[in-house]
């Protein structure tokens, strides 16, 4: 499978990218690692008529420390978040959840930015970044603008990016190396998750994301209060599925997945 | 477009549609069709090569995007008539069966002992979840990836 004729431009800065996004209008797509964008542009589900590749642009891919945050260029591959030292201390559960998107040859190329951008309610990492409350920063012709995670997903692959912003930075605020846990059900080990859980204490709350239920990535909003009420694990688990519109696939009905977020929550409260 | 790969060690410049994918230049334009094409939406690692030391799916690649870069496929990975480890360890082990999937499959295992050099049999089941073997000859792949890691130690 071939995709659609298109023309392709490198972008050789930040700055750059957004200028040519500014030039070439709404039927440009910026290709960063290419593992979301290019499939479909295959699958002829996408044919931007201009590619701008961001892929030699290498001062966005860096992890800092940044105080109470840490600060990953949109373009960090999932092999450098997952191998990530400053992660491994200050926000163990980015890293860990890198370490189980795709496979190995996907993580080689795929970036925490170019899976965010894409917008889909199974990215594992697009979950996780909801729970920790991250912020998006998204860089347009005006200059910076900083993006909850709250309000970041808007629908299925679409986001708040604007057609002629480019998403610069990931902040995530600190959570410590441990206290997560992260339960992906799948046919496959590299598949997409069919539902997954990314549970993760921080500042004295759990809070729980939930990947598949829905045509966005959410937060598991009912079993949150529950557990800040004092109930178990199990009671709170319950309330998985409150407030989520999970759709039917090859794989599983609504119902299903309904079942399996409450399994998977529980399963995971209790490994917190 | 005019493109520049170091393929296997040696330069190769060609003209190509910008929408012209890795494993299609390789194939066709270097003339070097041990990359196989297998389920061509990513999924199954047939097509695994390695750009620049790391293994990459070359279906899910432009060969724009490798512009620059340092591609190796199976056919560089001998040293003349020495084999690769690697290539040696499967054919010790009967690592392949029908062997559509092994050039992918030889080529993932290659990056993987490069990050992972001492590898517990659960690192070389999660090392090659992105490769597919129709055959489900897995025991013996992971059979021959845990000998050539032993033979690349001593």
């Amino acid at each position: 499978m071939i995709p659609a004729a298109f023309d392709y431009v490198r972008a050789e800065s930040a700055d750059d990218a957004v200028a040519q996004l500014a030039e070439h209008g709404e039927d440009a797509k910026l290709l960063a690692g290419g593992m979301s964008l290019l499939p479909l542009m295959k699958l002829r589900l996408a044919t931007p008529t201009v590619l701008i590749d961001l892929g030699r642009v290498r001062d966005l891919s860096y992890v800092r420390d940044a105080g109470d945050h840490v600060a990953i260029g949109a373009l960090t591959r999932h092999r450098d978040v997952e191998t990530n030292d400053v992660l491994e201390r200050e926000c163990g559960v980015i890293r860990a959840v890198a370490a189980q998107v795709g496979d190995n040859q996907v993580r080689h190329r795929g970036t925490i930015g170019g899976s965010v951008a894409h917008g889909d309610p199974r990215s594992d990492l697009a979950a996780a970044l909801l729970a920790l409350d991250a912020t998006f920063v998204a860089q347009g012709p005006a200059g910076d603008r900083e993006i909850p995670a709250s309000e970041f997903f808007n629908g299925f692959l679409e986001t708040a990016l604007a057609p002629d912003e480019l998403l610069r930075e990931i902040r995530v605020p600190k959570s410590g190396p441990n206290g997560f846990a992260f339960e992906k059900f799948n046919v496959r080990a590299q598949d997409f998750a069919i539902v997954g859980v990314v549970a993760a204490r921080a500042d004295g709350a759990t809070r729980v994301g939930l990947i598949g239920m829905g045509s966005t990535p959410l937060r598991a909003t009912g079993v949150e209060q529950a557990l800040a009420q004092g109930a178990s694990p199990a009671d709170a688990a319950a309330h998985a599925a409150e407030g989520t519109e999970p759709t039917t696939d090859l794989n599983a009905t609504p119902e299903y997945r309904s079942h399996l977020a409450r399994v998977l929550v529980r399963r995971a409260l209790e490994a917190l | 477009m005019r493109i520049a790969i170091t393929v296997n060690g040696a330069a190769q410049a060609h003209d190509v549609e910008p929408r012209t994918l890795l494993v299609q230049y390789l194939r066709e334009a270097c003339a070097l069709t041990g990359t196989k094409v297998g389920c061509d939406t990513s999924s199954c690692g047939a097509c695994t090569v390695l750009v620049d030391g790391e293994s990459v799916k070359s279906c899910t690649m432009l060969a724009a995007q490798a512009d620059g870069a340092n591609v190796m496929t199976i056919e560089g990975l001998a040293d003349g008539d020495e084999w690769h480890p690697v290539q040696q360890a499967f054919h010790e082990h009967h690592g392949l069966q029908c062997g559509y999937c092994t050039a992918g499959m030889v080529m993932a295992a290659v990056s993987l002992l490069e990050e992972i050099p001492d590898p517990t049999e659960h690192d070389v089941r999660l090392g090659i979840e992105g490769n597919l073997c129709r055959c489900t000859g897995y025991h013996n792949i992971v059979e021959s990836v845990l000998a050539a890691a032993q033979m690349k130690k001593s």
